[in-house]
């Protein structure tokens, strides 16, 4: 943007410089203005939100609309506002501690999560591979095949796995049809069930970050790791798969985080028992109207997802720091 | 004594009919698809041997030296190496390593690892990968640049990575694609002779592909001209420029002056050539080439003298008008037109500060020539 408007102001510096001063002052205010959007839009759609979630989640349930106190307001002035400040407590988050609901069901999470993460992971990269390997005519066509999916809802795609794995389904219609199997298989309402789910849905978001990876790569440091003596599954292991990394990398975050947080899968695919954070949100919220206590096990899940980013970047950062 | 151009070492297994072959192509065909990349190709290389591949983009060069690397099989024919059929060996297991065009350095390790990257392929233990490292950076002048990362270092120096990791394993026979293609003029003539102190030093079969004809001619003991997946002609440098054995050769190396006629008269090598509009060329290098036969006359630039009178002996001497003069420090290029519209490129050095004979633009000239200066050729 602002080089843009270096070349304008360039372009005519002798017929008015009034003017082009202007016009550069106007080109930076636009140039400021692009990188002002996003972080207006993230100020306004998860900031304060946010906030909003963190306050409700310090208040206390009560029968009313909305229904938790104190619903602050300004009509009491600066004191009555402080007054309603001196209300908050943490005390649903020491609720979250003493019921062993909610540990159980972030650590089921988390563990769901990493194993889907590490199955997709399994799954995606020889598809990436392929993908990156594959004649450069057919490229865009295999990379349109994977984003197709997401032509059709979420959630119709979810519910049409039902219809494939529960016990008369066409799984077990085709696996009796063929004589592999001569009692139908109980997949559906199983942990079975959400990992397929899970894998499934996010496919895509593993395989296009690992395919960009692996594209970008160039063919010449594999054969020059043969010439050099390295056979080809050793070669993979110690050049293909180290610089694709950045997209593994990229693609377990891309799938683990969504994941985590998971709540149709469940609750569509893993039937009532399943305990994952997620369904445990939105019985709070849905089933208990307990808005402070889902408020406070929304915070949990924030913070658990944001550390484990956070201390990604920074390594990240400090490998940079290190080649330069 | 008497010899084509320079005699640069006292190193010609080729002429010796008792020297056994280190690399050989026999009637190699490779085909990718309906094209022909190499056609029925037939090449000799001897061991500790400086051999270039050289031609133009897409004439099958490249193709060559990966069926060696064995990266490519050929569709017909076989290639053998120190006697032994390379078929069906795979890169691993290769006696021979390449330096790759792009470098191929592997980004995520260092330049020690790069170089040792193929040691610890074969298992060699830790100290000696260590010290043949270290050799192998002092060797190349970059000790100091060990710890660091392929990007971290100018073109140069990865180019010497390259080159250090190639030959890290001393390899039978060292592949070299386009390996200064990416270098500047300045750093490309010093690194010139670089390799080939190199490859004097290490006793390395060196196999070079280039399309630089100076790069070629500078490094190699032998020239192969590649030409649309054959080739046109093995010989040394002085003797591709001298003796080109063709009018591509002669056309594609350097530049040359053709003229087109027929033998009029011919006696022992000597000959009379009719090259139309009253031009009659006497030259000693006919060859066989009896009386009628229709053949072309090439004469490098440098061999052609320029003045403005006739010289009185010379044997050959055209009249003609400057065209063109291009002064180039060293040297003047003069385009004379003949006086049937041909236009003749002379060059003469500026051995003198001070030209005797002032020529310029639209001048009448003579062009002249020793009859031994050009070559007579039929194919």
């Amino acid at each position: 943007m602002s080089s843009a408007a270096v070349t304008t102001a360039s372009a005519s510096p002798t017929t008015n410089a009034g003017k082009s001063i202007l016009a550069r002052l106007g080109a930076a205010f636009v140039g400021r203005l692009v990188i002002i959007i996003p972080y207006v839009w993230l100020l306004f759609f998860f900031l304060i939100p946010f906030v909003i979630v963190f306050k409700i989640s310090l208040s206390q349930t009560a029968i009313a609309i909305p229904p938790y106190t104190p619903a602050l307001d300004f009509s009491g002035g600066v004191s009555g506002f402080l007054a309603q400040l001196k209300q908050l407590s943490l005390d649903n988050y020491a609720w979250l501690t003493q019921d062993a609901l909610y540990f159980n069901a972030y650590v089921t999470s988390v563990i769901i999560a990493a194993v889907s993460t590490v199955l997709t992971l399994l799954v995606g990269y020889p598809i990436a591979y392929g993908m990156a390997r594959a004649p450069a005519t057919i490229r865009p066509t295999l990379l349109m095949l994977v984003i197709l999916p997401f032509w059709t809802s979420f959630l119709i795609r979810v519910y049409a796995w039902i219809g494939i794995l529960k016990p008369e389904g066409l799984l077990n219609q085709l696996l009796l049809a063929t004589g592999v199997i001569h009692q139908p298989l109980i997949i559906l309402n199983t942990y079975t069930a959400i990992f397929i789910g899970i894998v499934y849905s996010y496919l895509p978001f593993m395989v296009l970050p690992l395919y960009s990876a692996l594209e970008k790569m160039d063919y010449s440091l594999i054969e020059a790791a043969k010439d050099l003596g390295c056979p080809p599954t050793s070669a993979f292991w110690k050049i293909t798969f180290p610089l694709s990394l950045p997209g593994v990398i990229a693609g377990c975050l891309l799938v683990f985080i969504p994941a985590v947080g998971e709540f149709v899968i469940p609750d569509l695919l893993g039937g009532s028992q399943t305990l994952m954070i997620g369904k445990t949100l939105w019985n709070e919220f849905f089933a208990n109207r307990d808005w402070p206590v889902s408020s406070a096990v929304a915070v949990i899940l924030l913070l658990l997802l944001i550390v484990p980013i956070m201390l990604f970047q920074r390594a990240q950062a400090r490998a940079q720091e290190m080649d330069r | 004594m008497k010899s084509l151009g320079s005699i640069r070492r006292d190193f010609a297994p080729w002429n010796d009919p008792n020297a056994k072959p280190y690399i050989q192509f026999d009637n190699v065909t490779k085909k990718f698809g309906d094209f022909t990349a190499v056609n029925n190709l037939s090449l000799t290389i001897f061991e500790r041997e400086f051999f270039a591949l050289l031609g133009a983009s897409g004439c099958g060069k490249s193709t060559l030296l990966r069926m060696l690397a064995g990266f490519e099989e050929p569709t017909a024919g076989r290639i053998l190496l120190d006697g032994q059929d390379l078929r069906g060996i795979p890169p691993y297991r290769r006696p021979v390593n390449m330096m790759f065009q792009s470098y191929a350095l592997f980004p995520h390790m260092t330049v020690e690892n790069n170089i040792a990257f193929g040691l610890k392929q074969d298992g060699m233990p830790k100290p000696e990968i260590a010290s043949r490292v270290a050799e192998m950076l002092k060797l190349v002048k970059l000790e100091q640049f060990a710890k660091r990362k392929p990007h971290q270092l100018s073109g140069g120096q990865r180019q010497r990575v390259a080159l250090a990791r190639s030959v890290a394993k001393r390899p039978k026979v060292l592949l070299l694609d386009e390996p200064l293609g990416a270098l500047d003029k300045k750093l490309r003539e010093e690194t010139q002779f670089e390799l080939m102190d190199l490859q004097q030093n290490l006793g390395l079969t060196f196999v070079v592909v280039t399309h630089d004809q100076e790069e070629a001619m500078t490094m190699a003991d032998r020239i192969a001209i590649i030409d649309k997946g054959e080739v046109m002609q093995v010989a040394t440098p002085a003797e591709v420029y001298e003796a080109p054995g063709s009018r591509f050769v002669a056309g594609f190396v350097g530049n040359v002056n053709m003229f087109e006629g027929k033998i009029a008269r011919g006696e022992a090598g000597s000959a009379s050539i009719d090259a139309g509009n009253g031009i009659t060329i006497r030259t000693d290098n006919a060859g066989t080439a009896g009386a009628g036969t229709a053949v072309t006359f090439a004469i490098r630039p440098e061999k052609i003298k320029v003045s403005s009178k006739k010289p009185a002996e010379a044997v050959n001497a055209i009249e003609g008008e400057v065209y063109d003069i291009a002064y180039l420090g060293d040297m003047t290029v003069y385009h004379v037109r003949l006086d049937d519209g041909q236009v003749v490129r002379a060059s003469t050095m500026n051995a003198a500060r001070i030209t005797e004979d002032p020529l310029s633009w639209n001048d009448r000239a003579w062009v002249s020539f020793r009859p031994d200066a050009g070559v007579v050729l039929t194919r």
